[in-house]
């Protein structure tokens, strides 16, 4: 889960780590008067969407008066703002952060994220603050500096030292920060986050630490103990077609193709979307309907992909096990009974009671294609998507 | 032969008294598993699944019991973690944590504490491990499968019964199958598995079962290309996933360049694997593989 840079900017002031004072608006009105209790002649305007590189997409202004906020603020409020990671589409701006602005000496980067193949959580820091660290991981990678941090120790105050002494901090500035490092992974640990990065983190020109950015990646299992994260939520940043199906316990993706599938388990859903696309058809979606598939199920599955007006045909491929397939196929029946399905349905079943789920099939009176094994259901559906 | 269980395995099921966990020993039994002792914390003193198997209020009572070696984990996420910690420190050898949706942060340090004292964890967030007309240790439907001498590594579920059912239908049956589970970290690795089946005699050739996500499934190639004798076939699912987003397990995402399932196939590839690109071609891809 993600959130806005405005709320990982609190969460950053909760736990010690300085950020610059900043306001949260919704509106113009609100933007002004964010202005006037900063009380700074400079301010930031910046467009609070859940994608990065919104600078390069117009969505971080400077702003200098009090009509300079209004004219950004009415600009920005309602603008479709396109970045590298919003997609083509882009994504509607309807919150601005007003912040003071920060007078730049040198800026930084600092990320904690978990190391998959360490096992453990790592702490990167890097001189090459404010551009994309993946450019300066694949070009100049001896400018990050990288400590693994033991997770039944946590971190230790050398680590956090060998951090700031890899951005050549003195002084007070070098206390800051492995203070504000100490600090980070504390606030890594205490909200289930799988990323904290702050790029950048900034020297200011008068010798202190700042965090101008925020990015949080929370661990979606963990929420169940994170309910202040969990509020944080802002589902209008989210497809509403994935939040309706997360509200039916199932795990869908959109995608752009046009055969729908339905599968029991994501490993056998994606092998399933990559047949689809051997057998030289596009799929439509992700969908897992996860391990029990009953009729209800099928049928919200249906819902969800049917949903999508560029589905031509829909293939459902169960696996199954303890979920037994004749079970699965009087759902199927009931499903496209009550949804008075027009695409065309390629329904594959192997596993429990096949055979049976073949005759209910069969005799069902609804216009389903039957196949058996997976190469047949890919073939069957991409032919029925051409119609 | 087989690996980490077999027989003679004396399992012990953690929330047996769940009803996921009352479901599956019930199936398990049935499947020939030799289940000697349930915990829940509160409930020991009763007996289950029609007065046959014990239940305990701790593994350590249970082991001190019955003598139990090995354990299968069914309760909750936010208690899974710690049923794994409690059955490391109590000596239980091999424990398989079906459990979906553990955090990461807890499985960091699970698998630090199981690392340190030797325990053998499988997942979580998996199907679990058959030894076949041995011992079912998981939730696949043990009926799928046939004895022989194939040995099944996969990171996904209803996918290994996929793989598993088209083995059988070339005429291959299996010794061990895993379920190693699809979450960013996972106890025992796909390596690890490869190792054993190296060692085990009665295995003839492995099949692994990737996806998108991590760098699992290379570091196991790596591995095999230096210090496998026996043929192994793969399949890597996710060749259509777009990158940035959770393809249903946890660690099924294409963060990097590397771990997509292009690059996973050509590494595959290239350390003497041979591939399978369609999931419908695994079982005639493992049959050529082992002529």
């Amino acid at each position: 889960m993600k959130i806005h840079e405005y709320q990982g900017k609190e969460i950053f002031r909760k736990h010690g780590i300085t950020t610059p004072p900043g306001i949260p608006v919704f509106s113009v009105e609100e933007a002004l008067n964010a202005y006037r209790t900063l009380d700074t002649k400079t301010v930031v305007v910046k467009a609070q969407i859940h994608a990065g590189g919104r600078g390069k997409g117009g969505g971080v202004k400077l702003a200098h008066s009090r009509e300079e906020v209004e004219i950004l603020a009415n600009e920005m409020l309602g603008m479709t703002l396109v970045t590298h990671q919003t997609g083509p589409a882009g994504k509607e701006v309807q919150r601005l952060l007003i912040e003071s602005g920060a007078d730049i000496s040198q800026e930084f980067y600092a990320a904690i994220t978990l190391d998959r193949s360490r096992e453990m959580d790592v702490f990167m820091v890097s001189i090459e603050g404010g551009v994309e660290i993946e450019k300066v991981a694949s070009e100049t990678p001896e400018k990050i500096v990288k400590v693994w941090i033991d997770p039944l120790l946590g971190i230790k105050n050398y680590q956090a030292r060998k951090l700031a002494f890899g951005l050549s901090l003195t002084d007070e500035a070098f206390k800051e920060a492995v203070s504000i490092f100490l600090n980070m992974y504390v606030c890594y640990q205490a909200t289930d986050a799988t990323l904290i990065e702050i790029n950048p983190l900034i020297l200011t020109q008068d010798g202190h630490i700042l965090a101008l950015d925020s990015k949080f990646n929370f661990d979606r299992n963990a929420l169940f103990r994170q309910k202040e994260i969990a509020e944080m939520r802002d589902i209008s940043e989210e497809d509403p077609t994935e939040i309706e199906a997360g509200n039916y316990q199932l795990n869908y993706i959109k995608l752009d193709g046009d055969v729908g599938c339905m599968v029991n388990g994501a490993g056998l859903a994606m092998a399933t979307m990559d047949i689809i696309k051997i057998a030289g058809g596009e799929p439509a979606n992700f969908l897992d309907v996860g391990g029990t598939a009953s009729a209800k199920t099928v049928k919200n599955g249906f819902r969800i992909i049917l949903s999508d007006k560029n589905v031509r045909a829909v293939l459902i491929n169960i696996f199954g096990g303890i979920v037994r397939c004749d079970r699965v196929a009087n759902g199927v029946v009931q499903a496209v009974k009550e949804l008075e399905l027009a695409v065309p349905i390629v329904v594959r079943l192997e596993g429990t009671n096949s055979k049976e789920a073949q005759q209910i099939l069969s005799e069902s009176g609804v216009s389903i294609i039957p196949a058996i094994g997976m190469q047949d259901a890919a073939e069957k559906v991409v032919k029925a998507a051409l119609g | 032969m087989s690996i980490l269980v077999n027989k003679d395995s004396k399992v012990l099921v953690q929330g047996i008294t769940g009803s996921e966990g009352q479901f599956h020993a019930k199936q398990m039994l049935a499947y020939g598993t030799n289940i000697l002792a349930g915990v829940t914390p509160g409930k020991g003193g009763q007996n289950t699944l029609n007065d046959r198997i014990p239940v305990f209020d701790s593994v350590e009572e249970a082991v001190g019991e019955t003598g139990v070696d090995t354990s299968i984990i069914f309760v909750p996420p936010p208690f899974a973690a710690e049923a794994v910690i409690e059955a490391s420190f109590s000596g239980i050898s091999v424990v398989v944590c079906i459990t979906e949706g553990v955090p990461i942060h807890d499985m960091i340090k699970v698998k630090q504490i199981v690392n340190q004292n030797g325990t053998r964890l499988v997942g979580p967030n998996c199907p679990g491990i058959i030894t076949v007309d041995e011992c079912k240790l998981g939730i696949m439907p043990g009926f799928i499968c046939k004895k022989g001498n194939i040995g099944v590594i996969s990171k996904s579920g209803t996918l290994t019964y996929e793989a598993i059912d088209q083995c059988v239908n070339v005429g291959l049956g299996q010794t061990t199958a895993i379920g190693i589970g699809g979450d960013p970290i996972i106890g025992t690795t796909m390596q690890d598995c490869l190792e054993l089946f190296e060692a085990d005699p009665e295995t003839e050739g492995v099949v692994i079962i990737g996806e998108i996500g991590g760098q699992m499934e290379i570091v196991a190639a790596r591995w095999a290309n230096e210090n496998m004798s026996k043929p192994i076939t793969g399949f890597i699912a996710g060749q259509t996933a777009p990158p940035g987003r959770r393809m249903g397990h946890a660690g099924a995402i294409v963060s990097g360049s590397d771990d997509t399932a292009e690059a996973k196939i050509r590494i595959l590839k290239e350390c003497g694997i041979n591939v399978a690109e369609s999931v419908a071609d695994i079982g005639t891809v493992l049959k050529t593989s082992m002529e």
